[in-house]
């Protein structure tokens, strides 16, 4: 692969991580929103393939499949069941209105640029310059757990987290086991959280539980 | 050595095996207090080991054991014992009135082994990538452990915990793979970039400023998990709605985990950064945390949430311990642990016998404890009077010890501060507990039996009380050991 083509791959498979978080705040239907995501996912993976292939880093190659089968197809799958398994309304509620958001969300972006400016700094190849986007996509998923209301949307808010992590990995390490070995670990934690999901789901089928509605534990 | 380490590190896992296999009996669930046992005789050997030879590094460097892993692992295996000896007793009872079946007490006793393994991978890895799923295998296991009964309130804890503690643990990830980046960019090997003697070594060659961006994610990720402010808000729920014995090993040692892990990550930002940077953190995430805790502890009406915002107070005062840094203050940080993981263990397995007795957690609900039940009141009372810091209980000396090591750095105000919020809360606590102990009109007797009768029921209680003030009366037992481990990690 030429320098300017990995470049521009680069570029874009990163650019679309961004977007499709910033889609997955403006978007109302539930399982539009669990789509999106499910496309950011396929996008960290292909970021996997095309640092795997630059650098030559076979190890990098052959996890990008698992990526974009886990984060692409498996997780917003489980997700997706949780959705129909409840009865609830299947459109978006939220704390702040979606102007907002979107604002909250441009607002956080340019923290994560802030932030990151030194460690940018430390080693500015087109690869690392793309972090901050890893950080902000984290960020907003942070944002997106804090303000829906949907115990759904918070477990996306929690997968946009998680893909934003898995991106500034992949791109801060270049593949090296420690990817593999923090990423997998973390994926197993969500996928804990989403079985938590469903199991309270279907004892809500009994019991009348909805994670919704739990407002009961305060001072 | 290293056969001694992994053995330790295997004895968790073998009992889960067990378990899983047999299902919860009277022999398997007593092989977990058996393998609390092992696991502190593991961590006296090894202390005597390293404190001999030096660190210890085995499997290919993977494992490493100093003075400060030592002292975690006896404290891992302390906590583990008087916790699973209590939940010998609690599954029993459990059991016999219906609120469990079989099978999720086996489910329970696998998820305790798991977590207690997990913290012991926490304290004898090397790699702080290793550290990081350890410490995230443990929020897993645990949020399972709070549903375990299923009711709407422990569902809604085990929601709050996952969701907070998901944040905290993936900003936590965040930072720790920026410390690998930081540390690849420094002329790390990627074989042992993210190993913390390694980055020790190597920390005044770290980049200053991108390795700050880094620290400062860990110790929120980390600060979240250990139930600092300002995102403690989980930590109420969380314990008191999990079941008693998990609430007392969580409270007792599992939120020691994170904060072992951001002292970990404190040597290296002090050595490449100053210790003013940490410090700052550090003493605002205290105050913020003995402050919240105080005005939460006042108008308290529930005796689970006021030892759980006990915690939150700890945490705060080890934070601050943490914060000022020098040998004396990480000698009383560590001291501190121990004595509020013993304390907080003990009063945690009696609030799952107040529940038991009263049926309510309601601090207006509890009345004449100390009367109707002379053992149950006697160790909870013993129990505050411990946490309240007050003799012969090892925290008195560990917060005076904080007190001059604040002074003595030049941090008067914050402990002025500190001692301020801790009169507030002392006030709250006595308050509170002579309501519940003394008073009222003593109910017939109606109440179910309190299941703690026997000899070997009542022995964590006693054990643990009795060895919080034998280390208060007299510290030298673990004083060689002690010190050792506040070096580790002193400035």
């Amino acid at each position: 692969m030429t320098q300017t083509g990995f470049v521009q791959l680069l570029d874009l498979a990163a650019g679309v991580v961004l977007v499709t978080s910033f889609t997955a705040l403006w978007l109302r239907r539930l399982s539009t929103v669990v789509r999106v995501v499910a496309l950011q996912g396929v996008a960290v993976g292909l970021v996997a393939l095309v640092i795997g292939i630059h650098s030559h880093e076979t190890e990098l190659v052959a996890i990008s499949p698992i990526v974009v089968i886990l984060r692409g197809i498996v997780l917003p799958g489980m997700i997706n069941r949780a959705i129909r398994s409840g009865a609830e309304h299947r459109e978006v509620e939220s704390l702040i209105n979606i102007p907002a958001s979107l604002l909250a969300a441009s607002g956080l972006t340019l923290l994560a640029y802030a932030t990151t400016r030194a460690v940018v700094a430390l080693s500015p190849s087109p690869q690392v310059q793309a972090i901050p986007i890893g950080i902000a996509v984290g960020l907003i998923g942070v944002l997106m757990v804090a303000t829906r209301r949907k115990a759904v949307l918070q477990i996306i808010g929690v997968l946009m987290l998680d893909n934003g992590i898995a991106l500034v990995t992949f791109l801060a390490t270049s593949g090296v086991p420690l990817a593999v070995e923090l990423g997998i670990a973390f994926d197993v934690l969500l996928a804990m959280f989403i079985l938590q999901l469903l199991t309270t789901r279907i004892r809500t089928k009994f019991g009348g539980t909805d994670l919704d509605q739990l407002r009961e534990l305060h001072d | 050595m290293g056969a001694v380490t992994a053995l330790a590190l295997l004895i968790p896992a073998i009992v889960a095996a067990l378990v899983a296999i047999f299902g919860w009996r009277p022999f398997t669930a007593w092989l977990a207090p058996v393998s609390g046992l092992v696991i502190i005789g593991v961590g006296v050997v090894l202390a005597v080991h390293v404190l001999d030879v030096g660190p210890l590094a085995a499997f290919g460097g993977q494992l490493r054991v100093d003075a400060l892993s030592a002292l975690m692992i006896i404290l891992i295996g302390a906590v583990a014992t008087i916790t699973t000896t209590y939940a010998v007793a609690y599954l029993r009872t459990e059991l016999a009135t219906g609120a469990t079946t079989p099978k999720r007490a086996r489910i329970y006793g696998v998820l305790v082994q798991l977590t207690i393994a997990a913290m012991l991978v926490v304290v004898t890895a090397d790699n702080l990538g290793v550290v990081w799923v350890a410490v995230e295998t443990t929020t897993v296991a645990t949020v399972l452990l709070v549903g375990h009964r299923r009711d709407r309130n422990s569902v809604e804890a085990s929601w709050k915990y996952l969701v907070l503690g998901s944040i905290g643990i993936a900003t936590a990830l965040m930072g720790t793979v920026l410390v690998y980046f930081v540390s690849r960019h420094s002329g790390g090997d990627p074989s042992n970039a993210l190993n913390w003697s390694s980055l020790v070594e190597r920390a005044p060659r770290l980049d200053p400023d991108a390795l700050r961006v880094s620290i400062g994610l860990v110790v929120l990720g980390y600060g979240t998990k250990a139930g600092l402010a300002p995102v403690h808000s989980w930590l109420p729920d969380v314990y008191s709605q999990a079941p008693a014995p998990v609430a007392a090993l969580m409270a007792g040692v599992v939120s020691a985990m994170s904060m072992y892990a951001l002292l970990r990550f404190k040597v290296v930002a002090d050595l490449a950064l100053g210790a003013g940077f940490v410090r700052s953190l550090l003493v605002a995430a205290a105050l913020f945390s003995l402050v919240a805790a105080a005005s939460l502890m006042v108008t308290q009406r529930d005796y689970k949430r006021l030892l759980a915002y006990s915690s939150v107070e700890h945490m705060g005062l080890i934070a601050l311990a943490a914060a000022i840094g020098s040998p004396l203050a990480m000698s009383a940080a560590l001291l501190h642990m121990i004595g509020n993981g013993l304390a907080k263990s003990v009063a945690f397995s009696a609030t799952g016998e107040i529940l038991f007795l009263t049926g309510t957690t309601r601090i207006d609900g509890v009345r004449g404890l100390l009367r109707r039940q002379p053992f149950v009141g006697g160790v909870f009372a013993l129990s505050l009077v411990a946490l309240l810091g007050l003799p012969p209980f090892s925290l008195l000396a560990s917060e005076v010890a904080i007190v001059r090591a604040g002074l003595s750095e030049g941090l008067g105000w914050v402990i002025a501060i500190a001692i301020t919020v801790m009169l507030v809360i002392f006030t709250a606590v006595v308050v509170h507990a002579l309501d519940m102990l003394t008073g009222g009109e003593v109910p017939p007797v109606s109440a179910p039996d309190v299941h703690i009768t026997s000899l070997t029921g009542r022995a964590p209680f006693v054990v643990g009380l009795v060895a919080a003030a034998a280390i208060g009366v007299s510290i030298w037992p673990i004083e060689r050991l002690l010190h050792a481990a506040a070096l580790v990690v002193a400035r």
